[in-house]
């Protein structure tokens, strides 16, 4: 008797704390798409903010916000594939391959707040970007390439070794064999590693107050101080009373934005490069 | 060319078979383009570590004042974190206390209860939650929670809702972690415990668990970690008072929350203390993911 009881509870107690997960999510997720759908429109979508962001909408963040994530995905995508194809296929062990995994690894883990105080004292401070798209991007750069390169190290390295024999018995070149077999083969981990990489990146908010900044107009050029829809968000919730409504209409619409560029990554990596793995 | 007649002779799969490629000009060149690319990614990741050292050389010199109990009054010299680093311990351990048993259950759920479509729904809302940004997770502590706690007892924003908060945040990690644990215990050890006769709760707890606790622990230390570092959702919803934690209710100001709230502003020494938390908090990240890895791995099942 008392074992079936036992095993009663049990399970009752897995199902419940299931369902209050369940309940939970569900209950943020309602939260930010109910009071979010209320103030959106598409006039907040195309006007600049007034009165510190309560009034009027978001395009100038949404600019800033896209720039900056331009800027760190045109320089983490092409340093972190040259990097991940290196590690996987031009070291080998010994050979400064592992002293740069642990690097990683280790880096990988610092917190993006961290890596907003580097941003801070190297990009904008040293190298006198000041605070600027350029200083935020490059900073998110930093931050999410461990992540990718990583992804993509081990997308390549599970690439089955009958690949490049075959590669190599075709008479390819090393640099083709990357280039048409192994990278595309590897297409799926890229595809995860950029989707890590822009979902971390475009949620940021702490590696960005103190490299681009505060400034809510159209930046004018790179080195203008941006500001990203996270932030946007944060200053709104903490620092504008009355600006809830339109941080829940930004909040909806960075979960939006991210689920977009998501879709858009693993197509157009889908794309780029399983198109060369077919037989010319 | 010796690379020629070694990639003759090796008909199986081997780690240094891409040595074995024809080496021509062309693919030297890219060898060389790579690690030149390689060395510079690494001097730009160094330069984060590099530059956090650097910047706080100059507080680091009296490091003990940061466990002394003169309080945090960095425009006077006063750089003692011990506040705000057990705020920031006590959140990631509380954060952990909820999240622990709750994700634990969940990836209990997805790999024993749940029939498959209902674990691929749940599988795929602790994905969605774990994608959700902080900073929204923050806004929604700040606007539903916080005033629910101020109902209760006031003032709201306190270390209980950073601790929620977290807890909601890291327990996606922990359920994803002993979901592939549970998944790796060896079926024959289960099928055994079902040939005994004993039962799901049982087999559950008596087997796969211990089976399991490698990669279980390795998970937890990996979300305490992730709690540990976070910033904007704890800095929406702590309150940010720096005071010892000394109630559940208690506003309390963690370690993250410090740096963002005072490099707005911060020059000089006050500066140089705010990379040298960044740095002692960073340095307590690590050897929680290091440990976490190293659990891991100790205990990985052949």
């Amino acid at each position: 008797m008392g074992e079936k009881l036992a095993e009663r509870t049990f399970t009752t107690a897995v199902w419940l704390s299931v369902a209050l997960v369940a309940a939970v999510f569900l209950w943020i997720v309602a939260d930010v798409a109910l009071r979010g759908f209320s103030t959106l429109s598409w006039s907040f979508l195309s006007q600049a903010p007034g009165d510190a962001g309560r009034t009027g909408g978001i395009a100038p963040i949404l600019v800033s916000t896209l720039l900056i994530l331009s800027i760190a995905l045109a320089v983490a995508v092409p340093l972190g594939l040259a990097v991940a194809v290196w590690l996987s296929e031009f070291t080998r062990a010994g050979r400064g391959g592992d002293t740069m995994r642990l690097f990683l690894d280790v880096l990988a883990g610092v917190p993006s707040i961290v890596y907003g105080l580097f941003g801070n004292a190297f990009f904008s401070i040293y190298l006198g970007l000041g605070f600027s798209l350029l200083s935020g991007g490059l900073t998110l750069a930093c931050m999410i390439l461990p992540v990718f390169i990583r992804t993509c190290e081990a997308g390549l390295g599970a690439v089955g070794s009958e690949w490049r024999l075959g590669a190599l018995a075709a008479g390819m070149t090393h640099g083709a064999a990357v280039r048409h077999i192994l990278l595309p083969a590897a297409a799926p981990a890229v595809a995860a590693g950029l989707v890590l990489g822009i979902g971390r990146a475009t949620a940021e908010t702490a590696a960005l107050i103190f490299t681009s900044g505060y400034v809510d107009r159209i930046p004018g050029s790179l080195l203008d101080s941006g500001r990203a829809l996270a932030v946007h968000i944060y200053d709104l919730s903490m620092n504008v009373t009355g600006g809830d409504a339109a941080a829940y209409a930004s909040a909806l619409v960075l979960i939006a934005l991210i689920a977009l560029l998501n879709v858009l990554a693993q197509a157009l990596t889908d794309n780029w490069l399983s198109r060369r793995i077919t037989p010319l | 060319m010796q690379a020629k007649s070694r990639a003759g002779l090796a008909p199986t799969a081997s780690p240094g078979l891409v040595q074995r490629f024809l080496k021509r000009d062309s693919d030297r060149r890219l060898g060389a383009l790579l690690a030149g690319l390689a060395a510079a990614c690494a001097t730009l990741l160094l330069l984060v570590l590099a530059f956090l050292l650097v910047e706080s050389l100059p507080v680091l010199a009296h490091w003990r004042a940061f466990f002394s109990s003169e309080g945090w009054y960095p425009l006077e010299n006063r750089f003692d974190l011990m506040p705000m680093l057990w705020a920031s311990l006590a959140a990631a351990t509380g954060a952990l206390l909820l999240a622990a048993p709750l994700g634990l259950a969940s990836a209990i759920f997805v790999v024993f209860y749940a029939p498959a479509p209902l674990a691929r729904f749940y599988r795929l809302v602790l994905n969605l939650l774990a994608g959700i940004p902080s900073v929204v997770f923050g806004l929604w502590g700040l606007t539903v929670l916080v005033p629910l706690i101020a109902r209760w007892q006031p003032p709201g924003a306190s270390l209980l809702a950073a601790v929620l908060i977290l807890a909601l945040m890291i327990l996606p990690t922990v359920a994803v972690t002993a979901i592939a644990a549970l998944r790796a215990v060896p079926r024959a050890v289960l099928s055994g415990a079902v040939a005994l006769g004993i039962g799901a709760r049982g087999r559950i707890l008596g087997v796969a668990l211990p089976a399991a606790r490698g990669g279980i622990t390795g998970g937890f230390l990996l979300a305490a970690a992730r709690a540990l570092g976070e910033t904007m959702a704890v800095l929406m919803v702590a309150g940010n008072v720096v005071q010892n934690p000394s109630g559940l209710f208690e506003p309390v100001r963690v370690l993250t929350a410090n740096i963002a709230l005072e490099m707005a502003y911060a020059t000089g020494t006050h500066r140089s203390g705010l990379f040298a938390s960044g740095l002692v908090l960073t340095l307590l990240v690590l050897l929680l993911a290091w440990l976490g890895t190293r659990v891991m791995r100790g205990h990985r099942h052949g």
